[in-house]
């Protein structure tokens, strides 16, 4: 049933990677089938003896970042002909092209004290020619992680002429224990599972987190006081306090405008949920929506002057897009089954939603006037997608079903290739995914 | 006057956060005898009719709905009216009501389907008399479920709003 989703799916190309002979090396992300573009990346050099460890598993990284992509592949270290012996040495094309490396990456690591170094370098083997300057990033030895996503992000950003998404961290709920007992509480981590950090304790319920668009705070729905409440936390201190909305009794569903100083959200009056925008600072509420039926889910356009939200006032759950002002709204989706968390990508051009129908979950994405609706994934319940920072990559919540169900982490790109679990710690739902690091 | 009423409301349902807070597994549970009552229970037992305990088991705290529905059956609205009399005859306590959906729904959308559902039950409560100020509408979405089985007689067992009682006394 998938592969048939899939058949009518826009998938990644390689441009002019299968041309790679003829032009300088670059991977075009657009439509059409992909060859995964190959690379070899040796072991980066330890330049000195204490940073012989950090230079694996930094190479290591480099290459689980790129391969993970689906769009690299990396050539096994078996296949080389020569290793590059230091980092300024010239680099043996014939060597790379007999392997058909198309792309290939040297690196070198320094460790003094708790001081690491990283250098790298990226070549279009078949041009022989060096792809932009060699780069350098300092920091702690402790921080090795983010200096190896620093070089996968400039490496994809080289080859593709896109932003990366690799140094970024995703705020998520993490589950214990079983569905009648479950205990949630906010976590966040590095995009790929690892340095898992606690945000809160499992005292109350906590759902679905939001970054800001610079990922300093964190808004999410708590039930500390048995109804459900907006809190807004700032993730360095991990200071939290509630949200004071004009009437914020019992709101949820919050997400913050581009510019990080307002907030959209669900209010629930009565049996009556409508979406609502308020500043952070004087708590000042507009309400946008006054139809009784069920409004939610509210996700601001990048240029922050439209909403796309759901609501069941046709008897069925849709997507609907009005300004960020409120007012008459257009419905857009009109398939088969219901819609819900819609999410405007950062790139403007798509929404991704949950859609269920015949008993199926998906996570798909549609144009913002609901035509060439795609679904990426099928399973008995994926929900509540969230984008990469450069618009590529989706990832959501999986859950299974029966007594023993649990949730997870998956993502998937925006071709509906690539579906891969993200290796997080225990189970985790409702992901939200932070800018690029600075 | 109105606000005073709202004030003091807030401060006695606080003030026993730890009998009325929903917020925790077994406190709109399956089994009635683990509810929040657990101070009152050795006191007040099923036989009495006066007992929150009387008012979970004899009477029934919490009615069912069809898929994505907030309207009451019948079997709900004698369940109902048995809520309503109650409360009437004790005028003292208060109640919460939880609406609940079943996990065949996006997150968000099953909170507001929860405050429609528990809306329903505190208007048909009004209707039959229950001041107002006596009830407080929450929503849980599909995050309780009472039932962990994912099959139509677990959903429906999960698709509730559970009227809970508060052992505060507005007294």
């Amino acid at each position: 049933m998938l592969k048939q989703l899939m058949s009518v799916m826009v998938a990644l190309v390689l441009g002019s990677a299968a041309m790679a002979q003829s032009g300088p090396l670059r991977l075009t992300i657009t439509d059409g089938v992909i060859e995964p573009l190959p690379y070899a990346v040796p072991t980066f050099q330890a330049e000195t003896v204490e940073a012989t460890q950090v230079a694996v598993d930094l190479t290591r990284l480099v290459a689980r970042d790129l391969t993970g992509t689906g769009l690299f592949r990396e050539i096994p270290s078996s296949a080389f002909i020569s290793q590059p012996s230091a980092f300024t040495q010239a680099v043996a094309y014939p060597d790379w092209r007999a392997i058909n490396a198309q792309a290939l990456i040297t690196g070198a690591v320094t460790v003094s004290g708790n001081q690491l170094v990283v250098k790298f370098r990226l070549f279009d083997v078949f041009s022989g020619a060096e792809m932009g300057g060699g780069l350098q990033f300092a920091g702690t030895v402790e921080g090795w992680r983010r200096m190896g996503h620093k070089v996968s992000d400039a490496v994809y950003s080289r080859i593709t002429g896109e932003t990366g998404y690799f140094d970024s961290r995703v705020v998520y709920v993490a589950e214990t224990g079983p569905k009648d007992q479950r205990q949630k509480r906010l976590a966040v981590m590095d995009y790929d599972g690892a340095n898992t950090q606690f945000l809160t304790d499992s005292g109350a319920l906590v759902l679905a987190p939001r970054f800001s668009p610079n990922g300093d705070r964190v808004l999410y729905t708590s039930f500390e006081s048995g109804f459900p409440r907006i809190n807004i936390l700032d993730v360095a201190s991990v200071g939290r306090r509630q949200l004071t909305t004009a009437q914020g009794e019992i709101a949820f569903s919050p997400r913050f405008s581009r510019d990080g100083n307002q907030v959209i959200y669900s209010l629930a009056n009565g049996g009556n949920t409508d979406i609502y925008r308020s500043e952070l600072g004087s708590g000042a509420a507009v309400r946008l929506t006054s139809a009784p039926s069920i409004e939610t889910a509210p996700s601001l356009s990048p240029d922050g002057t439209q909403i796309v939200f759901e609501s069941d006032r046709s008897g069925s759950q849709q997507l609907y897009i009005m300004s960020a002002n409120g007012g008459e709204a257009r419905r857009i989706s009109f398939g088969d089954g219901s819609y819900g968390t819609p999410v405007w990508s950062p790139r403007a051009d798509l929404i991704a939603f949950t859609k269920q129908n015949a008993g199926r979950f998906h996570i798909g994405v549609m144009r913002t006037d609901g035509s060439e609706e795609r679904l990426l994934t099928a399973s008995f319940l994926d929900e509540g997608p969230t984008w990469s920072p450069n618009g590529r990559v989706i990832m959501f919540s999986r859950e299974t079903q029966g007594v023993s169900g649990t949730s997870a982490l998956y993502s998937v790109d925006i071709s509906g290739r690539n579906l891969q679990p993200v290796a997080v710690p225990g189970g985790a739902s409702d992901p939200s995914w932070g800018p690029l690091q600075p | 006057m109105k606000l005073l009423t709202k004030v003091a409301l807030t401060v006695l349902v606080l003030g026993t956060a730890a009998c009325t807070r929903p917020d925790r597994f077994g406190a709109d549970g399956a089994d009635g005898a683990n509810g929040p009552m657990d101070g009152a229970s050795a006191q007040a037992g099923v036989s009495d009719p006066t007992s929150p305990l009387y008012f979970n088991q004899t009477i029934g705290d919490r009615v069912l709905f069809v898929v994505n529905s907030s309207t009451l059956s019948d079997q709900g609205k004698t369940i109902l009216a048995g809520q309503a009399r109650w409360l009437q005859t004790n005028a003292d306590y208060l109640a919460i009501i939880e609406g609940h959906a079943d996990e065949r729904g996006t997150r968000e959308y099953n909170i507001g389907l929860g405050f429609r559902r528990a809306n329903a039950v505190r208007e048909y409560l009004v209707s039959l008399g229950v001041p107002t100020n006596r009830l407080r509408v929450t929503s849980y979405g599909k995050e309780r479920p009472v039932q962990v089985c994912s099959t139509e007689s677990c959903y429906s067992e999960n698709r509730r709003a559970v009227t809970v009682i508060s052992i505060a006394s507005l007294s």
